[in-house]
């Protein structure tokens, strides 16, 4: 780890604005991926601006029915919350999927968004890895691949985002909202928040240097079936091989969110459209265009039987 | 005291202490995080600093340059060690590669240098500013692909015959009515024990003390004071506790030769410990395996023929996975082969973990004895049974010391509701599970190793056992301490153990299910001579002495212990040698697992759900501890059948998911009912306890179990470990 300084922010618009003045700084949340990166010397901040203290940590109702949850509520909190099991019973599934109960209390929900990819190329700095070293290369292509992206994927980088609670808040269209250094708030659709590597893999995210992240806003209930389903090795605190999140309505009509096959939760609306006609249908829409490598083909097979297993847990 | 004839009636018999469930004496201190492990000395020594082991970046090459300026000026730095800094180095015995690498390079993360600082921090970051480049050089990664260059091995006492032939096989086998003849490969595999190697070394003048994490004390102080070049009188190594090792710490490994390297270099008390993600590739692991089995039978499903032949790699120099051993010895058949070839790789060092050779074999032997079982329509369980052999089928002169195998499997499938299984695969559905049950036999042999021990008496009464036995976790304070306690008529409480220590009397050390036996074995030598010293200054006649609630009795004398030591301590010494009981007889452990097992239909995610172990292993000495062993071992055969897996990067030539989120072992949620039955046996030819080993009878044979039943749920056959749901998705059926 190398030596850093730290501060205490006292308001998200200080918070931003500290991180703008000092290149190199990062914010810490509930620092459960950034210290362990930290000690990997995988991420080297100079600078720590710590988030915890500012008043982020609420869950609010919106003026349009939906739920806006702070930055910093736990992913505990926010599974547990009773109006987020009622409502967005899938949110609360995709976070219990995700970690282990110790891990879940610290982490938050900003926190979880920015995680970054589980890659194991990624965390050996012995290995050249263009999210690690822009223009180093990319050892994972050609190697062990077989927990990588499907789909989305470049050739400088094919690596995926391990979160579940980013899957049910793409299905779910919520909303990030953030302050920049300037003090200027703005809001970005989940849909334009997480990018794919392109030739640019270590830029993950829409957010500007210094811009934080102060709440996840949910949309009005959609109703229906919420299921999460998470596909592992083993039966608990392992990384989804894929992961199918989806809401069902009675019609048959829904929406369907992939976790484990992009560099992003993984969406094609259009593919919705072919719910009614079953689960071979969707994929094809929605992994039209996938790039599996050798280790991770089966990973197509898998979106299209744990989906139909959803479809039909939905049904009956 | 020589054990060449088998034991008749004992102290131990008694089994006041010996045999009961008590708990580990050292659980308070561990459950209480006062148990010091390797890296929590911390009166020991004082002003120590810390090392930060880096390990090479390529598989094999040279470094061409290393440059240690900028890390010599950074904060807090006291020392770095290179190859180019540290003076000729030897080699211990045991270690294929050099524990420190330079200028050549053997294989990734082989260590290269190490950075000593005032802080750990100060050190890790340090270590990050070390700049070394390197000139890689091709080398060979992929068993598969090197398989066809095998040659055949050298025999050690580690192998055994590297190629047996009894009868003619071929011929047997051609002629066979009923053949099987297919090929399964297993993992590399690492033992990620929780306790990751550490160590802490201080000089004091030319003397070297270790604190450190070791199963085989007087191992490390041999391979140490080789390795250093200097007396081995002069290493004194300690261990007293240790966080798992599972045959990974068997052999002095980088964190020991470094401390004492770190140690001389700064002039200070040096600790390390190896990170995480150095562990897989800087230290030795199960290799990888490539099994052909093949089986001839009658249609009646008497085994005429068989043979089974394994691949495997290792460094130049290195040793062969012995997975055929055991079939040489399980199944009947009078016409048979087994063979060993060992290609040259360039991965890391292969070496023993828990059950090395039976533990891929069974998991390979145990599905083909399955498949045959199908293809004969013959029952699994009887088919073994039909099988059975009390002899050595090599040498049919030669009995098995005690071979309950069948009770073991009788009672087993009792037990477990074998009779519900449905002989036909995927048949038995409930949702969305597709539910089967499978078995396997398990089979591991009993080692005999010399041990030695000292037991002292004070005026108290209390005895202090000392040896260089280790506990890895496996119970051996409290099993050592239930032997004093039996053989001096004590109880546990009055005795104390003291353990890990080089100072102490050489054990059997913990390998190879040998410490359990071996060890209190040994101390019941040292008490045997403690208890004719103590007869003979009370003035009994030593034969006739009972020990008995602290007393010594004869006739109707009864004299508390302590007044033997009135006059000061006494020490006696005495170690467990074996004459040729091990040649006489064939001495073995065996026993059968069943499995439960639910895939998911759509998915393939494959859930154990309900094992039993029924094992035969002569005296259990603790059937907690033991059992504890089992259960362990039964979840590692789960991880071994459904997870465990190095994955190698064969054009770079590493094991690439070195870290804990990326090598998987079983968490409790997928584990959620282990029962274990130990069969009530004691075999005399063992040893005095009459007791053999378990913890890794435990491990042989529940890979395949696992696999059997996945096969009864599925219908679909997958040779390939670890079973993951890529290996078979697209042989599921369709979804609804
Ligand atoms: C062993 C293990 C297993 C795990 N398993 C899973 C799993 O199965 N599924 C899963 O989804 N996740 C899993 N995780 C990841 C876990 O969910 C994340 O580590 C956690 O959500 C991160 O939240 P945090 O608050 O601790 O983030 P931190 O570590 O504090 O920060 C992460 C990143 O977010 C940035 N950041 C934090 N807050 C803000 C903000 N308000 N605005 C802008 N930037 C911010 C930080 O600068 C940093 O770059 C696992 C983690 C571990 C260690
Ligand atoms: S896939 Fe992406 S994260 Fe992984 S090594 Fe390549 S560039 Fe790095």
């Amino acid at each position: 780890m190398k030596p850093f300084s730290y501060e205490r922010a006292a308001s998200p618009a200080e918070a931003a604005a500290a991180a703008a003045r000092r290149p190199g700084a990062r914010f810490i949340a509930g620092g459960t991926n950034l210290l362990d990166l930290m000690k990997l010397q995988i991420e080297v901040p100079s600078h720590l601006i710590d988030v915890n203290g500012l008043a982020l940590d609420t869950i609010e109702p919106t003026p349009e029915g939906g739920l806006r949850v702070g930055a910093l509520v736990s992913n505990t909190a926010l599974a547990a919350d009773p109006r987020v099991r009622r409502d967005y019973a899938l949110l609360t599934r995709a976070l219990l999927a995700g970690a282990s109960g110790q891990l879940r209390n610290k982490a938050t929900t900003a926190g979880n968004l920015l995680q970054r990819t589980r890659c194991p190329y990624f965390y050996d700095t012995a290995q050249p890895c263009n999210k690690r070293r822009p223009g180093s290369g990319c050892a994972a292509i050609g190697g062990f691949t077989r927990q990588l992206g499907v789909i989305g994927t470049s050739d400088a980088c094919i690596a995926t985002h391990p979160s579940d609670m980013a899957v049910a808040l793409r299905a779910l269209d919520a909303v990030v909202e953030t302050v920049q250094a300037d003090g200027a708030t703005r809001t970005i659709p989940m849909a334009d928040f997480h990018r794919l590597p392109g030739e640019t893999p270590h830029i993950e995210t829409a957010l500007q240097p210094g811009e934080l992240i102060t709440a996840v806003v949910l949309p009005r209930p959609l109703g229906g079936r919420h299921i999460y389903r998470k596909v592992r090795d083993r039966a608990s605190y392992a990384f989804a091989l894929v992961s199918v999140g989806a809401v069902v309505q009675p019609d048959g009509t829904g929406r369907v969110a992939l976790g484990g096959v992009a560099h992003k939760p993984w969406r094609v609306e259009e593919a919705e459209t072919e719910l009614p006609r079953g689960a071979r249908a969707v994929t094809e829409r929605l992994l039209a265009g996938a790039r599996p490598t050798r280790d991770n083909a089966f990973k197509v097979t898998l979106v299209e039987r744990t989906l139909g297993s959803v479809l039909a847990e939905a049904r009956g | 005291m020589k054990f060449d004839t088998p034991a008749t009636t004992n102290p131990i018999d008694a089994l006041k202490v010996v045999g009961q469930p008590i708990d580990r004496i050292d659980g308070p201190l561990k459950t209480t995080g006062t148990a010091p492990y390797a890296y929590e000395h911390h009166g020991e020594a004082e002003n120590v600093a810390y090392g930060h082991v880096i390990g090479a970046g390529i598989a094999k090459g040279r470094i061409a340059g290393i440059d240690t300026a900028a890390a010599g000026r950074a904060p807090g730095v006291l020392a770095i060690v290179t190859a180019a800094t540290a003076g000729p180095l030897g080699k211990g015995k045991r270690n294929t590669a050099t524990l420190l690498g330079g200028p050549e390079i053997q294989h990734y993360h082989q260590a290269v240098a190490l950075v000593v600082a005032e802080t750990f921090e100060q050190a890790r970051a340090a270590a990050e500013l070390v700049r070394i480049d390197y000139l890689a050089e091709p080398g060979a990664f992929d068993l598969r692909a090197a398989k066809g260059s095998a040659t055949k091995p050298k025999e050690s006492g580690q192998t055994g015959p590297v190629d047996t032939s009894v009868g003619d096989f071929a011929g047997a086998f051609a002629r066979a009515p009923v053949s099987l003849d297919t090929t399964y490969t297993t993992p590399d595999q690492s033992h990620m024990m929780m306790e990751p190697h550490a160590s802490l070394a201080l000089w004091e003048g030319d003397r070297l003390t270790l604190w450190t994490s070791s199963q085989m004390i007087d191992w490390w102080t041999d391979d140490l004071a080789a390795t250093l070049d200097i007396p081995k009188k002069n290493v004194r190594v300690v261990s007293p506790f240790i966080g798992g090792g599972f045959g990974g710490k068997l052999f002095l490994r980088a964190d020991a030769l470094l401390a004492a390297l770190g140690a001389r270099a700064a002039g200070r008390p040096v600790k390390v410990a190896l990170h995480r993600p150095l562990v897989p590739n800087n230290t030795t692991h199960r290799p990888a395996t490539v099994q052909r089995i093949r089986i001839g039978a009658t249609r009646e499903g008497d085994i005429t023929a068989i043979a089974h032949e394994s691949w495997s790699g290792d460094l130049p120099d290195g040793g062969p996975e012995t997975a055929v051993n055991q079939t040489r010895l399980l199944y009947a058949g009078a016409n048979r082969m087994t063979a060993m070839r060992l290609a040259v790789l360039d991965l890391p060092e292969g070496n023993s973990m828990r059950a090395p050779g039976e533990a891929p074999g069974m998991m390979a032997l145990e599905i083909a004895m399955d498949e045959m079982a199908e293809k004969l329509r013959i029952d699994p369980v009887e088919f073994r049974i039909r099988n059975d052999t009390l002899v050595d089928p090599e040498k049919p002169g030669r009995p098995f010391s005690s071979r309950p195998f069948v009770e073991c499997l009788r009672l087993g499938a009792d037990r477990f509701g074998w009779s519900r299984r449905d002989p036909q695969p995927a048949r038995r559905r409930e949702g969305r599970w597709l539910v089967g049950l499978g078995m396997a036999a398990a089979f591991r042999n009993n080692l005999l190793m010399t041990s030695a021990a000292r037991v002292r008496l004070d005026a108290e009464g209390g005895v202090t056992v000392e040896t260089d036995m280790t506990d890895i976790g496996t119970g051996s304070y409290t099993i050592i301490a239930q032997t004093a306690a039996e053989m001096m008529g004590l109880p546990v409480g009055r005795v104390t153990v003291r353990l890990g220590d080089s100072r102490f009397p050489v054990s059997a050390g913990s390998g190879g299910q040998f410490g359990a036996n071996n060890a209190t074995a040994g101390v019941y030598a040292a008490c045997v001579k403690l208890r004719e010293e103590i007869a003979r200054r009370l003035g009994f006649n030593s034969a006739d002495a009972a020990f008995v609630d602290g007393e010594v009795r004869s006739g109707n004398r009864a004299i508390p212990l302590g007044a033997a030591a009135a006059e000061g301590e006494i020490v006696a010494e005495d170690a467990i040698e074996y004459g040729d009981l091990d040649e006489t007889y064939q001495q073995s452990t065996f026993g059968a697992h069943f499995v439960e097992a639910a895939v998911d239909s759509a998915t393939g995610e494959a859930r154990v759900r309900r094992m039993l172990a029924v094992c035969a292993a002569g005296r259990i000495l603790n059937p907690k501890s033991a059992r504890s062993q089992v259960i362990g071992a039964m979840t590692m055969g789960v991880g071994a059948a459904l997870m465990e897996h190095l994955a190698v990067d064969t054009r770079r030539g590493f094991f690439v998911n070195h870290d804990l989120a990326g090598y998987e072992v079983p968490v409790h949620a997928d584990i959620p009912h282990q029962e274990v039955v130990f069969l009530d046996e004691t075999d005399p030819i063992s040893s005095p306890m009459k007791a053999k080993g378990v913890g890794e009878l435990g491990l042989c044979g529940v890979g395949a179990a696992v696999a059997n039943a996945i096969y009864n749920a599925t219908g679909v056959r997958v040779r390939d470990y670890p079973i993951t749901l890529d290996t078979y998705l697209d042989r599921l059926p369709e979804v609804a």
